[in-house]
């Protein structure tokens, strides 16, 4: 959460100096500019979610050095699991917590024009960024691990089209079915990754043992 | 109300406790020798500097910085089980730590975000008399570290003040100090808290009940941090009194002079506990050269003092009265003496348990706690308290600043690890909270208001 909050911070800073250097009225270049601060920003927090790989791997290290048998009492996966939904919640507290203050105050939704699905949209569209961020943790850090670096640059190239479908709002439709689209696939991929299968899966739902 | 506040100013100081952060774990080997020499340290009467122990090597997996505290430990066995040990309970000990303050914060900011009151300027306390309703920038800048200097000074004076006592044996004086301190803060601050949240919420209520509660809530409080009383329920007085004292500042701390308060402390922090003349350092050294526990009443205690029915009954049975004396003391403290609560880290073991019963150190292994001083507590939920009431972005700084801070303790506790020694506990997160809150106010809030109006996703 930390390492994602820093990132956003360096991103913002970026997209802040960017703004303030240039024309505040000049409608089309502000737009280009904020496009620009999202793709940078996506970057951004992949890059972070690779030094914080760096950082948990020192870590397993030091703890598979200290243990008596020499495995660490807790696995690369379970902190890849953990990375991604730290990612996820802060990124989703981020996105949606001022919503929902507002939400509890008096008001019309889209009064002025705009959509009247817009908290319901926001909603799920921070759901689906959380859950997408925590399966992005698992791949990143299985393709890390494993030196594949064509699921790094999945991860990065799904979470830049993600964010690129969110430009689409507020037409739902090209942002939510894709992301949810997206969401799905990353499910199934991580869950293979971690040692699921679909035995797995129907022993679970059918309550075998 | 100026002048309610001139007549307890005295315990309107603020409260500037000690924050120690100091591990008060029983070593698990006995043989150890660091652990019983720091136990008998440790249970040296305490002054009510607020000491925090922390167990040691808080080795969070999931923030993943374990490979320090694991890479220079490695000469002897023994010290291999004890890095074990402590890295096995160094999750669970900042775990320990992250409820209580959370807690605080969480108690603070929902005061603050409902209650009109505690947002309201009402006029400042007299430690900080020059105004910041000036008209031009440089001017109140000017006024704000005038009444920084102020403060602070007043704090020094009042550590200093409570270290002569300690030297020269006063305990009586700060009993008796700490006991006014903390009746103050029972009663009186209550009251005008369960007033206030009364009047928010539009709630009726006779006198004859609010009696009945003050009174209640006001003596089970005194005997629980006092003498002895349960666990939880100490760590929940603890707890209020850290935010009623947070609250205080909040309201009564103009603006800038706030911030760069917080600035300065983490600086005399930083300086009182680690410097050889520092006031703290000077507290801790004749505490150990007396063998005498640390006063745990200005101290969150994550873990039970288990003295009832020690070998030892004397030194047992005070020790709880001790600790909770030491508690009350630093709650007092806060608003009593302007004595700033340092921050130090400091390894204690329980000391006298250690020694006598060896069945009893499996109990003191599970038991391993670890101690904060209410004086970080209530920094940490002032500059919460703070961006919550006056950043633009609300939610998204506030929430930003908690996270910072709890990052903030984990790297302090990392430290405490490493080093095994009185460590300050406010100037890494004080600083990261300061860092977080400018730079989300400034920097991020605007992004996130853009995008939010787009309704984009990063």
């Amino acid at each position: 959460a930390f390492f994602w909050l820093v990132s956003l911070l360096l991103s913002s800073l970026v997209w802040f100096i960017a703004v303030k250097a240039s024309d505040p009225r000049d409608e089309p270049l502000q737009k280009g500019l904020l496009i620009f601060g999202v793709m940078f920003s996506v970057l951004l927090q992949e890059t972070f979610r690779f030094l914080y790989y760096k950082l948990l791997r020192k870590a397993i290290e030091g703890l598979v050095a200290l243990s008596e048998d020499g495995c660490s009492p807790i696995s690369i996966q379970q902190m890849a699991y953990v990375a991604g939904v730290g990612f996820g919640l802060m990124s989703g507290a981020f996105s949606m917590i001022n919503l929902l203050a507002d939400a509890l105050g008096p008001g019309t939704v889209g009064i002025h024009g705009d959509s009247q699905l817009y908290f319901l949209t926001s909603a799920f569209m921070t759901m689906v960024l959380v859950f997408l961020h925590t399966f992005w943790g698992i791949l990143f850090f299985h393709g890390c691990e494993h030196r594949r670096w064509w699921e790094i640059t999945a991860v990065v190239v799904m979470h830049l089209a993600v964010s690129g479908s969110t430009f689409c709002n507020p037409l739902y439709v090209g942002s939510l079915v894709p992301s949810y689209l997206l969401m799905a696939a990353a499910a199934t991929w991580a869950y293979l990754l971690s040692g699921g299968s679909a035995q797995n899966l129907r022993r679970f739902l059918l309550c075998k043992s | 109300m100026i002048t309610f506040m001139n007549n307890s100013d005295s315990e309107e100081e603020p409260c500037n406790e000690r924050t120690s952060l100091m591990s008060a774990e029983s070593p698990p080997v006995p043989s150890y020798q660091d652990g019983l020499q720091a136990s008998e340290a440790g249970e040296a009467q305490a002054h009510r500097k607020r000491r925090t122990g922390s167990s040691r090597s808080p080795n969070n997996t999931a923030d993943g910085e374990t490979s320090d505290s694991g890479v220079p430990v490695r000469e002897s066995s023994m010290e291999n089980e004890e890095e074990e040990l402590t890295l096995k309970y160094g999750a669970k000990h900042v775990i320990m730590l992250f409820v209580p303050v959370t807690l605080c914060m969480i108690v603070v900011v929902a005061t603050i975000k409902s209650v009109r009151f505690y947002t309201e300027k009402n006029g400042q306390l007299i430690y900080t008399p020059f105004t910041e309703d000036t008209p031009s920038v440089g001017q109140r800048l000017l006024n704000s570290v005038l009444n920084t200097i102020i403060m602070i000074s007043v704090i020094v004076v009042m550590t200093v003040f409570l270290v002569l006592l300690y030297k020269y044996r006063c305990y009586k004086f700060i009993h008796g100090w700490l006991i006014l301190s903390s009746l103050m803060l029972l009663f009186l601050f209550t009251y005008i808290y369960l007033g206030e949240v009364l009047k928010t919420y539009n709630v009726a209520m006779d006198y004859p009940t609010l009696i009945l509660v003050i009174w209640n809530f006001g003596a089970v409080g005194m005997i629980c941090i006092h003498w002895k009383g349960p666990l939880q329920l100490q760590q929940a007085y603890l707890i209020m009194i850290s935010a009623l004292m947070a609250l205080v500042f909040i309201k009564y701390l103009p603006e800038w002079s706030a911030w760069v308060i917080l600035g300065a402390i983490s600086i005399y922090d930083l300086m009182a506990v680690l410097c050889p003349k520092g006031p703290l350092r000077m507290l801790v050294e004749t505490a150990q050269e007396r063998n005498e526990p640390i006063f745990p009443a200005l101290i969150y205690s994550s873990a039970m003092m288990w003295s009832v029915g020690m070998a030892k009954p004397d030194t047992g049975a005070r020790r709880p009265s001790q600790q909770t004396w030491d508690a009350a003391e630093d709650g007092r403290e806060n608003h009593r003496s302007p004595s700033h609560a340092e921050s130090q880290m400091l390894e204690t073991r329980s000391p006298v348990q250690t020694r006598p019963i060896t069945s009893l150190e499996e109990l003191e292994e599970e038991e391993r706690g670890v101690k904060l001083g209410l004086g970080d507590f209530i920094f940490y939920s002032v500059l919460v308290g703070k961006a919550a009431a006056t950043a633009s972005g609300d939610w998204n700084t506030t929430l930003a600043c908690f996270v910072a801070i709890l990052i903030g303790l984990c790297l302090t506790l990392l430290l405490l690890a490493v080093f095994k020694k009185a460590l300050p506990a406010l100037p890494i997160s004080i600083t990261f909270g300061l860092v977080f809150y400018f730079s989300t106010d400034n920097l991020v809030r605007p992004f996130m208001d853009t995008l939010a109006s787009h309704q984009l996703y990063i």
